[in-house]
């Protein structure tokens, strides 16, 4: 039990929507989740949009407060962070990448100082140091001395990952969360934002939960895999055995609509009408 | 020098051109500005000193634009007044643009019972009229300078939070500032140095419309015998003092602190506009 990092436990997550009405109507976004992930290795969730795995993320994250069940980080549960103290001992264990490259980065912060700020924000060492830690970690990522003052809007969406990477790298957490964080970049950038983290993952001890509706980047991302579905997980095992012989119809379907040469879309049948 | 001159023409090719608008209207804005802080320097004659063999008198090369009732020069008081006239708008600006901008980022960084609880004092606020509160405080506290300074710097307040409110919530969704939490960053950290940041230029958009207003509705006091007080020179006051003049045919001297008046408001409120219209723009 003590290689586990993540246990999450019967994970439960309701939206109330359509508070205009009067009523409101309750949405199961994540619905009876479990899932361990172990130390040092790297998981992907699957679904497609609304299947809950972002939610999922967000919750572990601490960004969304959990309806129901328990996550342990270490054999120790994770409280939700009310105080700015827990947020702070909380934000050196689990970080996160977001989807947007443009967004996720404050326009008016240089790159430098965005890193910096959070090192002068959790270690207690001069300026020097955090001048040579943030070389140090822009180059870790592949960017240099250069991209330390330049505003974001000078940047690529491939640097800018790159950089949202190296800040939540800068507070060497144990659980790195990518939520769709290659998503937003061309094919090619993508692969080599997937290899960055791959090499990262090789020298650092840390850990991925990886966030995606793409199943090319999941294989080749992950160790295990989660599938899920409308909330709840289908299906879950090493990427291998997920991706290739698929025990779920559900799992079977998204591979089916992987764009591939000669492939033509089909249209699935128990969709309901409204979606 | 470089960096300098790249970054001017890369703003340049972003915006399509150099707003001339701005830049003729933002020009005069500068010369009032250079007039209110040296204006008194530049005076020709003392603006108190009364000349009673030369009252009401036309523009003439001792007088430029001259005389009031009292023989003291027009343009020397236009120059003298502009001090006051700027000073009491300018206060107003600076606190209700601090007090709206720390309320809003407060509203939109809370949520929930504080935004909801904001948005219905202000909505109340937009309902009163300034100059009434002006006369009010004017009543209560006294004619004076302050009165109406203290009165107006209230009423401005939802002016410019409402508009910042919106532009602070928009930040707050953003996915940097989400990081910023996930960081363990503090609250007030982050609203001051991510949020206000990022809207800051909104807040001076609004503070240089608001501006044009205020001195509006500042000089309007002084007109009413509420604000500054005789003998101190004010636009407004001017106005006011030069409407005895208006049916001897005497107009220059409402007629000059008016037109002054008028291109402060105008040129204050068309570069505030372009401002904002151009942030709003550029996202």
């Amino acid at each position: 039990m003590t290689t586990h990092l993540l246990d999450v436990h019967h994970l439960r997550k309701v939206f109330h929507v359509g508070r205009a009405k009067g009523r409101s109507e309750e949405l199961v976004a994540v619905d009876d989740v479990s899932f361990s992930l172990e130390r040092n290795s790297s998981l992907a969730v699957v679904g497609e949009s609304g299947s809950g795995k972002t939610t999922t993320a967000r919750i572990i994250a601490g960004l969304e407060s959990a309806t129901g069940g328990s996550i342990e980080l270490d054999g120790k549960p994770l409280a939700s962070p009310d105080s700015p103290r827990s947020r702070r001992l909380k934000a050196r264990e689990i970080q996160m990448v977001f989807q947007d490259p443009f967004g996720s980065l404050d326009p008016r912060q240089k790159v430098g100082a965005c890193i910096d700020e959070l090192l002068a924000a959790h270690f207690d060492h001069d300026k020097a140091w955090r001048r040579d830690r943030t070389m140090e970690l822009l180059a870790q990522v592949g960017l240099d001395e250069r991209h330390a003052d330049e505003l974001p809007r000078r940047l690529s969406g491939g640097q800018r990952q790159r950089v949202a990477i190296a800040r939540a790298l800068s507070l060497e957490p144990k659980l790195l969360i990518l939520d769709e964080a290659v998503s937003a970049l061309d094919v090619s950038v993508q692969a080599q934002v997937l290899n960055l983290l791959s090499d990262i993952r090789e020298s650092l001890d840390i850990t991925y939960l990886f966030v995606s509706h793409d199943l090319a980047v999941v294989r080749q991302i992950s160790d295990h895999c989660i599938v899920m579905d409308r909330g709840r997980i289908v299906e879950m095992g090493s990427t291998e055995s997920v991706l290739d012989s698929p025990a779920e119809d559900y799992t079977k379907q998204l591979l089916d609509a992987i764009p591939r040469p000669g492939w033509t879309p089909s249209r699935r049948r128990d969709l309901p009408a409204s979606v | 020098m470089s960096t300098l001159t790249a970054r001017l023409s890369s703003r340049r090719t972003r915006t399509g051109s150099v707003d001339k608008v701005v830049l003729v209207f933002g020009t005069v804005c500068g010369f009032l500005i250079l007039m209110a802080v040296f204006g008194p320097l530049l005076a020709p004659h003392p603006p108190s000193q009364t000349d009673i063999l030369a009252t009401s008198q036309g523009p003439s090369g001792q007088h430029l634009l001259g005389t009031d009732s009292l023989g003291r020069d027009i343009l020397s008081r236009l120059l003298a007044g502009a001090r006051l006239s700027f000073l009491g708008p300018g206060i107003i600006v600076v606190v209700s643009a601090t007090a709206g901008t720390a309320l809003a980022i407060a509203a939109a960084w809370h949520g929930g019972w504080l935004d909801r609880g904001l948005n219905r004092v202000l909505n109340v606020m937009f309902a009163v009229p300034g100059i009434l509160v002006a006369v009010l405080a004017a009543a209560v506290f006294g004619a004076g300078f302050w009165a109406p300074v203290l009165a107006l710097s209230l009423v401005y307040i939802p002016y410019v939070a409402r508009v910042v409110r919106s532009a602070a919530v928009r930040e707050r969704r953003m996915p940097y500032v989400e990081a910023c939490e996930l960081a363990g960053l503090s609250a007030w950290r982050i609203c001051t140095r991510h949020i206000l940041r990022n809207v800051f230029p909104i807040v001076m958009a609004q503070a240089t419309i608001g501006f044009g207003s205020a001195l509006m509705d500042f000089g309007a006091t002084s007109f009413l015998g509420l604000g500054v007080q005789p003998p101190s020179a004010e636009w407004g006051l001017m106005v006011s003092d030069g409407r005895s003049e208006l049916l001897d045919g005497a107009l220059q001297q409402s007629l000059s602190a008016g037109a002054l008046i008028v291109l402060t408001v105008v040129s204050f409120n068309i570069v505030g506009e372009r401002l904002s219209s151009r942030i709003g723009a550029s996202g």
